[in-house]
């Protein structure tokens, strides 16, 4: 009965993508498509709200923490290519490397916000510069928090010793991942503190 | 039969305790269960958004009626609506692609096992927490209360304002949670085709229906995220005080179209391809021909792919977008036609020639065929702006979209259901039900949604419940509710056919239709590890070749 039998002439095999990395870009896609309207939707009303704070009167770029965030993309990559030279020992730092760096980003942002409620009066609700700003923005928070759950598992993994070179391809996944939350603040960065200003 | 091969039906071993099936069906994984869970939950859902439609029918069977009060009826074509889209139409598409993609590319599972299990299961809690809503949304003066903002629900009909208690929250999570089960589903067809492939399957020899698969899970990616996003900002809107589409705080109300129409109009698409999947393998199968123009058919179920993501706001004509953005949405849409048209021709092309037999399944295709050019030529008139201004929001509209979801989708799904029924279950389906099916529904079909363009070229407006006797609207609200029950009767023969046949039908055997494609390959009902050993192929129709080893297709076919 197997269908093997059915063929004299075999076929060549072709080399097929890896269902884990397909899998992530279309996740990235359909995130990219969910940034998208946030995205839009700010764009679309800059400088329609009726009341204050604006832009210009409260944001200031957070210049610093946006350098952590992105060189967190070069240290995950260092972290990769450690691993796939087969040392485990500097995986581990240039991991940890991330996800300290990730960790003063949302620190960033965690300041900037509680600068924004108690000392500027800027709320979800307070007008539409306050709700898409929040949501846009709380929206890349959530994913760089997601984010960073994820790599301190593996950090965890990696202290009790259950990382190894063969794991190099879930690595990569989950880099690929933080790759995109980091190319997401660059737009989202030149949206809300240069357009939006 | 090689020895290692697990028995797929141990009940002739020993019946084994109800629980431990249904635990079994609970934690299962196997994409051919997953697949009968999305289509039982489908048919299941189909029922419950028929009767919906059904007390609406009855209630515009004549003018001044009092069958049921305004405030239901809103609630009514607003759970009718929602649950053929999210919940019948969406899950037995998913369900039909679950169970087959990975028999027809040759692969054991889906790429993604345990996130498929988790899709179904969270798009069927997404279902349950619609219907919840009729006893926990804590609506007006403490009753329970469906959602009634409709299926699109716009701003500034979901606010706080308008819509107090949660009614539109159960709307707007439902739909969430079962955004997040079709976008996990998506991937994982996504994956599938990508990289599931058996030796030999490359992309230009796939079936047709993995391509129109393919397609779909793109555009279900692409358009499932912006309706999460969107419900995301209703949600902020409606508990957070949020002001995305609060006019009275300066936000916008078409902007909540714009987002809607973003994922609404591909949606159509998303759930026309798999139609179209289930057309290209019956119509070649009952022609007895290979498929027409296959690589035009790829083309064109691409460039509607593309084309499906520009053509958003013809939904919104009426809105007043200006002459730009009209004459933009007013061509794309025309466009659209374009590969459209091209594959019904190649259908037709198919059939031209071929020996056709007329079973049950490849009469709902020729059905459809028709319909389909209806519904497209209707499509065609109203994507011009002057003539949607005159007929958006009627009844012209309502029989336009229903030819299509009903004419063709429908009844392509119905076609998949008969074909592939002997495949998921092992017995044969009774042909003289499948007929009377056919043609009851058939009658009906066109009883309800022929005429149903009438009113609305004499200016009756869709979401009315009821209407003033004089109008000349009467004797066709009439004949369309009369439809209604040829169609009901014919899903009613439709579920006695399923389950007669289920216990009492006649053994199919592998390959009842004499088909090409890998799934007839492997037993009825499939194994469950699919293929003992991992098949491979040199064709479009590896069945074919393994029939006629002296005639084989990959002598002439020259793919890849």
């Amino acid at each position: 009965m197997s269908a093997t039998s059915m063929m004299l002439r075999q076929p060549v095999p072709e080399e097929l993508p890896l269902r884990g990395r397909v899998g992530m870009f279309t996740l990235i896609g359909a995130e990219s498509a969910v940034f998208t309207i946030f995205v839009v939707a700010y764009i679309f009303y800059i400088g329609k709200s009726l009341s204050g704070p604006t832009p210009q009167d409260v944001l200031n770029a957070p210049i610093f923490f946006s350098v952590c965030l992105l060189s967190s993309s070069l240290t995950i990559h260092l972290a990769g290519k450690a691993l796939r030279h087969r040392n485990v020992a500097t995986f581990s730092r240039w991991w940890f490397a991330t996800i300290a760096l990730g960790a003063i980003f949302l620190y960033g942002t965690a300041r900037e916000w509680q600068r924004l409620i108690y000392h500027e009066g800027l709320t979800i609700s307070t007008n539409l510069f306050g709700t898409t700003y929040f949501s846009l923005v709380g929206l890349h928070a959530f994913h760089v928090i997601v984010g960073l759950l994820c790599l301190t598992f593996v950090f965890v993994f990696s202290v009790l010793g259950y990382v190894e070179p063969k794991h190099e391809y879930q690595v990569e996944l989950l880099s690929l991942y933080w790759h995109f939350v980091d190319s997401v603040w660059i737009v989202v960065f030149t949206v809300v503190y240069i357009v939006g200003r | 039969m090689s020895s290692n091969s697990i028995s797929w039906s141990n009940d002739i071993v020993e019946p084994r305790p109800v629980v431990d099936l249904l635990h079994e069906w609970v934690t299962t994984v196997d994409h051919k269960r997953l697949g009968l869970l999305y289509i039982a939950f489908a048919l299941t859902f189909l029922v419950v958004g028929g009767i919906e439609a059904t007390v609406m029918r009855l209630q515009l069977i004549r003018p001044h009626n009092n069958l049921v009060s305004p405030q239901v009826f809103n609630r009514l074509f607003t759970m009718h609506g929602t649950t053929m889209i999210f919940f019948v139409v969406m899950p037995i598409l998913f369900g039909f692609g679950n169970y087959l993609i990975p028999l027809m590319i040759g692969s054991r599972d889906m790429a993604f096992p345990r996130l498929n299990a988790f899709s179904f299961w969270v798009m069927a809690f997404g279902g349950l927490l619609l219907y919840f809503s009729l006893v926990g949304a804590n609506g007006l003066y403490g009753a329970g209360n469906a959602p009634d903002v409709g299926w699109f629900a716009y701003a500034p009909l979901t606010s706080q304002t308008f819509s107090p208690g949660h009614s539109t929250d159960f709307w707007t999570l439902a739909i969430l949670v079962s955004g997040f089960g079709s976008i996990g589903t998506a991937i994982n067809i996504l994956a599938t085709i990508l990289c599931m492939r058996c030796p030999g399957m490359s992309l230009g020899r796939m079936p047709l229906f993995a391509w129109l698969y393919l397609v779909t899970a793109g555009l279900v990616v692409l358009a499932i995220s912006p309706l999460t996003a969107a419900q995301i900002m209703l949600l902020v809107d409606r508990y957070l005080g949020g002001h995305f589409f609060d006019t009275q705080a300066g936000g916008s109300a078409v902007i909540w179209m714009h987002f809607f129409w973003v994922f609404g109009h591909p949606e159509v698409y998303v759930l026309v391809l798999p139609a179209f999947a289930f057309a290209s393998e019956i119509i070649p199968v009952f022609s007895r021909k290979p498929i027409f123009g296959y690589s035009v058919m790829v083309a064109a179920t691409v460039a509607i792919g593309f084309i499906s993501m520009s053509v958003w706001a013809h939904h919104m004509f009426t809105v007043g977008m200006g002459a730009g953005a009209n004459t933009f949405f007013v061509l794309s849409t025309m466009a659209i036609a374009v590969p459209t048209g091209i594959k019904i021709f190649n259908w037709l092309g198919t059939m031209w020639g071929g020996s056709i037999e007329f079973r049950t399944p490849m009469l709902f295709c020729i059905a459809f065929l028709f319909q389909f050019l209806i519904a497209g030529l209707t499509g065609i008139m109203q994507a011009c702006a002057p003539f949607d201004w005159q007929l958006g929001s009627s009844y012209f509209v309502v029989a336009h979209f229903h030819y299509v979801i009903v004419g063709a989708i429908l009844f392509c799904t119905f076609a998949a259901l008969y074909y592939w029924f002997p495949k998921m279950t092992g017995r044969m389906y009774n042909e003289r039900l499948g007929r009377l099916h056919f043609w009851l529904f058939l009658i009906g079909f066109h009883l309800t949604f022929d005429f149903m363009h009438i009113p609305g070229l004499l200016g009756m407006p869709r979401r009315i419940y009821t209407y003033e006797p004089g109008r000349g609207w009467d004797i066709w609200n009439l004949i369309v509710t009369v439809g209604v029950f040829f169609q009901a009767a014919a899903i009613l023969v439709l579920l006695v056919n399923l389950l007669w046949s289920f216990w009492r039908g006649t053994r199919a055997g592998n390959d009842p239709w004499d088909a090409w494609t890998l799934e007839w390959s492997v037993s009825s009902p499939p194994p469950p590890y699919n293929f003992s050993s991992i098949p491979a192929i040199l064709s479009r129709r590896p069945l074919w070749d393994l029939k006629h080893p002296g005639d084989p297709d990959w002598r002439y076919e020259g793919t890849p």
